[in-house]
């Protein structure tokens, strides 16, 4: 093949589809199964609102483009993509004031925001707790079902010939004048004119094989999961505080709450996050807090039954930003890994950016923000 | 003995028993509609799992039939959809 996309999480269908649509002949490799790591373990959120101006946010507001057109190509309810638009709460004077600081650097770089006052915040979400000083509205947050949507690019990728092979796990890569020119697996070797390492919160470990280190660590979160209710939360809700915390270092818990429905009727929960490692115990006071911010949000929700909770393992880098790009250090490696909470959103652009780099188009961002050797 | 309203019935049980224990005893197999079909369902795990066995009880929705247990003079009925209003 020319490609061989290894990790068939919702970054590597991302790269599989763009790079198939390109023209190119793929294959893709997964240990597991389609979407059993990080991309069954989070909510599926597809973000401009949660971004500072900076490259991230350039890339988030490229992937809201393309996931938009994916959804008019493939059929939205495919993967349940929804328009839904994301809600900022501040709940005090002091966070409002940075959320509007925020909301003003955001809107220079093209983010669509705007500034709502308590009484707007009431008409966007009736249930929401009255006890805010001010918010703001994303109309261009969206949601998406990650599982199927992963699925689905892979899907779409098979339609275009390429070939998916789950239950295959790399252990090596073979190599010609210290160049990568395919994989060794448990089942075999495979050539490739290129290998895409999207293998998320593992990416570290595939990019230590191929001899080009990119420190890839864990950060668990916690979800809780409601009983079905029908519609009553409109939009993704979260407080101002998310903002600060995913952008933090701090290696200690930190929660801030995430709300959102889902197309099933459940409400999903968020979101803490730990650096424990791939520590997969459950922690009862992590899902205490959750509970206790989400009804802090919504009081209604005191009255709900959580039906079960899961966690994930979310890839960051200690820069927060992911790794995309050819490796300059071994010819032949491209890394698409380390999007931390945010790959779901960010999968689009990736698989897009890289589509256009291996094809030799020019590419529609610059990608020196995100160069794989930039840790030395 | 104890004693609940199953849909308006009145029905008797042993003390101690779960609602969904009760309910087959008393013959019944299912007492929830699905949110989107509207099929029929009943006890399927039986240990909380499942959330299939859904009903009512006292005005709150959602509880699992085969881990509440009665209480005498409980009002069960039969769960529709997401057993919220809407």
């Amino acid at each position: 093949v020319d490609v061989l996309v290894v990790g068939a999480g919702m970054v590597g269908a991302a790269c599989a589809y763009y790079c198939a649509a390109a023209g190119l002949r793929v294959g893709v490799v997964e240990r597991g199964a389609v979407a059993s790591g990080t991309t069954s373990a989070g909510e599926g959120n597809i973000l401009v609102s949660d971004k500072e101006p900076g490259a991230e946010l350039d890339l988030a507001l490229l992937s809201v483009r393309l996931w938009a057109d994916l959804g008019a190509r493939l059929g939205a309810d495919r993967f349940e993509l929804h328009a839904k638009g994301g809600v900022v709460v501040a709940r005090t004077d002091e966070t409002l004031a940075g959320l509007e600081s925020l909301v003003a650097r955001q809107r220079g770089c093209g983010v669509d925001a705007t500034e709502v006052g308590a009484a707007e915040l009431a008409d966007l979400e009736p249930r929401l707790t009255r006890d805010v000083a001010g918010g703001a509205y994303y109309p261009q947050d969206l949601q998406v079902q990650p599982m199927l949507a992963a699925a689905e690019l892979l899907r779409q990728a098979r339609g275009r010939g390429a070939t998916v092979h789950t239950g295959t796990e790399v252990v090596g890569f073979r190599r010609h004048k210290g160049a990568v020119t395919g994989v060794r697996t448990n089942t075999g070797d495979l050539d490739a004119d290129w290998v895409i390492n999207a293998a998320g919160t593992w990416g570290g470990r595939v990019a230590d094989l191929a001899g080009a280190p990119v420190p890839v660590l864990p950060r668990r979160g916690f979800i809780l999961v409601t009983e079905p209710l029908p519609p009553v939360i409109r939009h993704k809700v979260y407080t101002a505080e998310y903002v600060a915390n995913v952008a933090s270092d701090d290696a200690g818990l930190e929660t801030s709450v995430v709300v959102e429905g889902t197309r099933a009727g459940t409400v999903l929960i968020g979101a803490s996050r730990e650096r424990v490692g791939f520590d997969r115990s459950m922690s009862l006071p992590v899902l205490r807090r959750l509970a206790a911010q989400a009804v802090g949000l919504f009081p209604f929700l005191a009255e709900v039954n959580v039906l079960r909770s899961y966690l994930g393992f979310r890839p960051y880098c200690p820069d927060h930003l992911p790794v995309i790009g050819p490796d300059p250090r071994v010819p032949g490696l491209v890394h698409a890994c380390g999007h931390e909470g945010a790959g779901i959103g960010l999968a689009a652009a990736t698989g897009h950016l890289i589509a256009q780099t291996l094809t030799g188009a020019a590419p529609d961002l610059d990608l020196t923000p995100f160069r794989p050797d930039r840790f030395a | 003995m104890t004693t609940f309203s199953f849909a308006g019935k009145e029905i008797t049980a042993a003390p101690g028993q779960s609602i969904g224990a009760a309910l087959i005893a008393a013959g019944y197999r299912s007492w929830r509609t699905t949110r989107h079909a509207g099929a029929p369902r009943g006890v399927f795990c039986g240990i909380g799992i499942c959330f299939d066995c859904l009903v009512v009880v006292n005005g709150r929705p959602n509880q699992r039939a085969c881990l509440t247990e009665l209480r005498d003079g409980d009002e069960v009925e039969p769960q529709e959809g997401t057993g919220h209003v809407r």
